[in-house]
């Protein structure tokens, strides 16, 4: 029997707000926003100077979206995708392009509260144009299964002193499989800034890769990753940066957090210059939570677990 | 309210506290003073129970009863806190929450009060994470606002002096004495003996032994007259005991 797209839409709706999320960024007429439920369609609103385009395939969705050169969103653009039968593919197949001189903020929230075996991959490719700006904030909300795959790639391209700001979250159920992988070209004074925020429990298994190009003069990057492991979760984190113009500037920094004796954290910084004038640095810390840091707010009255527990959400905030 | 009976504490072979023995009265400001090495620091967190420090022998004695066997967590319960030498950084957490969680929810003052208290304005800093974007002067008075959130029956303030430029100082220094003004007995430790003239007394230290007790300005004194001057570093010499 098949639901009608109303049902399925209050369906997402819901599982959004259960999550934690604020519905009205769904529901409200003036918000430009759209809704994809596995391979389906359920909303898509434009805003002026914002061109959305979809088109259903037998797997998921392929979807354009077109930022017009000058504008400015006022108000953040809202993406959601999901599948919420315990079983399902979904494939997104995005291909962005912020014009020069645009500005906008998207939000993207994934949901899949009952996934026993789902998958959901994102292919982008993501042109940002001269002097653009581009904040993209991808949350996840998974059940308590585990049984989902998340493939998140991506390859950005930041024209000549245009900014991209990223930040991808998972830290609200099991994360089940995740291979992130997203790598940005950066033109003549681009910014970009990728920051990997992941709780990983259970048995889940995490693979994070960040890379960074600066390939115009005075272009900066920062590939930043916190993740925290509990349980058998294990994670490998690979950043990289490549200074390849003059006066670029590139940083990597990666914290992994293990709580628990099980779980098991990899990082891989890579940094590599190219020219004389780049400079490119590293950060990486592997470890356990800092007991100072656990003290302190034991010394605050917290129980242990009460403590270990801010220092987490403060992680990965 | 705090007694500290005949404490001794040897790290690698070595004796840091060597049968010391504290009286913290209730409502008192009660001055640690001792150079580098002495024990100092050793003292705060024995009495706090952290970094896994445990008397070898002796007892330490809170409101009658021996505390030595509780958890970190149990003792600050029980009204007992904590400000570090070099507070901890936590990326993420905000200033706002820290005090807030701090004050254990209470909402009775305002959190916005115990940064005006050491001086802080609350527009710029509520809002900020208490990582490493903090200058150490900074996180010290931040690390102070959150004791003086938490009301503790007893507050322990290792070197809350030290890592403060000059023109902080006096607001560090107020904020300890609106600190016992409010209810909390303070264990106040330092090197700094213009820093122990807000005490009621004060005592020296040297090699994990108190050497004497009394009055601040006679002790400050004395304790600039041998205690700076001695070429017996972490030695006491015959005499020096009272």
């Amino acid at each position: 029997m098949k639901i009608s797209v109303e049902k399925e839409y209050q369906g997402m709706v819901d599982a959004y707000g259960k999550a934690g999320g604020d519905k009205n960024a769904l529901l409200g007429k003036e918000i430009a926003r759209l809704v994809i439920h596995e391979n389906r369609v359920l909303s898509a609103n434009e805003a002026k100077g914002l061109k959305m385009e979809t088109k259903e395939t037998e797997t998921g969705v392929n979807v354009s979206l077109v930022v017009e050169e000058g504008v400015k969103i006022p108000s953040p653009v809202h993406l959601c995708f999901g599948v919420l039968p315990k079983e399902g593919l979904q494939e997104i197949i995005m291909k962005v392009n912020a014009r020069d001189n645009s500005e906008v903020s998207v939000i993207a929230h994934c949901i899949f509260p009952n996934a026993v075996k789902v998958v959901h991959k994102m292919d982008a490719e993501i042109e940002i144009g001269k002097n653009a700006r581009f904040d993209y904030k991808e949350t996840h909300y998974h059940g308590e299964f585990g049984g989902i795959e998340v493939i998140p790639k991506a390859k950005i391209n930041v024209g000549k002193g245009g900014v991209w700001q990223s930040t991808f979250a998972l830290s609200q159920g099991l994360v089940g499989k995740l291979d992130y992988d997203f790598e940005v070209f950066c033109q003549e004074k681009a910014v970009a800034e990728l920051v990997v925020k992941v709780y990983g429990k259970g048995a889940d298994d995490i693979k994070v890769w960040e890379k960074i190009h600066l390939n115009g003069a005075g272009a900066r990057g920062l590939a930043k990753s916190r993740i925290v492991l509990s349980d058998k979760a294990k994670a490998e984190v690979k950043g990289e940066t490549y200074g390849n113009a003059p006066h670029a500037r590139g940083h990597v920094d990666c914290i992994e957090l293990v709580n628990g004796t099980e779980a098991v954290a990899r990082a891989i910084p890579i940094v590599s210059v190219t020219n004389g004038q780049a400079k490119v640095t590293h950060e990486a810390a592997i470890g356990s939570i800092d007991r100072k840091q656990v003290e302190t707010l034991m010394a605050r009255g917290l129980d242990e677990s009460e403590a270990v527990d801010v220092i987490v959400k403060g992680i990965l905030r | 309210m705090l007694e500290a009976q005949n404490l001794s504490l040897s790290l690698n072979g070595k004796s840091i506290i060597n049968d010391l023995s504290l009286h913290v009265n209730k409502g008192e400001i009660h001055g640690i003073l001792g150079e580098n090495g002495t024990g100092k620091t050793t003292i705060a967190y024995l009495i706090m129970g952290v970094n896994n420090y445990k008397p070898s022998a002796g007892r330490i004695i809170f409101e009658g009863q021996d505390i030595a066997d509780l958890s970190v967590s149990q003792r600050a319960k029980k009204g007992i806190s904590l400000a570090w030498q070099e507070p901890a950084r936590i990326e993420g957490l905000r200033v706002r929450d820290y005090l807030r969680l701090s004050s254990n929810n209470q909402g009775v003052v305002p959190i916005e009060r115990y940064l005006w208290m050491v001086g802080l304005e609350p527009d710029r800093y509520l809002d900020r994470d208490i990582d490493t974007t903090l200058s150490g002067g900074e996180r010290k008075r931040i690390e102070l606002a959150s004791v003086l959130a938490m009301r503790p029956k007893l507050a322990i303030l290792d070197e809350p002096d030290s890592g403060i430029d000059i023109l902080a100082l006096p607001y560090i220094l107020s904020g300890i004495v609106e600190m016992n003004k409010l209810g909390s007995s303070v264990l106040l430790i330092t090197h700094n003996e213009k820093v122990v003239e807000i005490a009621h007394r004060v005592s020296v230290l040297c090699a994990g032994k108190i050497l004497r007790t009394g009055e601040p300005a006679e002790m400050s004194l004395w304790f600039k007259e041998n205690c700076q001057k001695c070429i017996h570093i972490n030695e006491p010499v015959a005499g020096d005991e009272k």
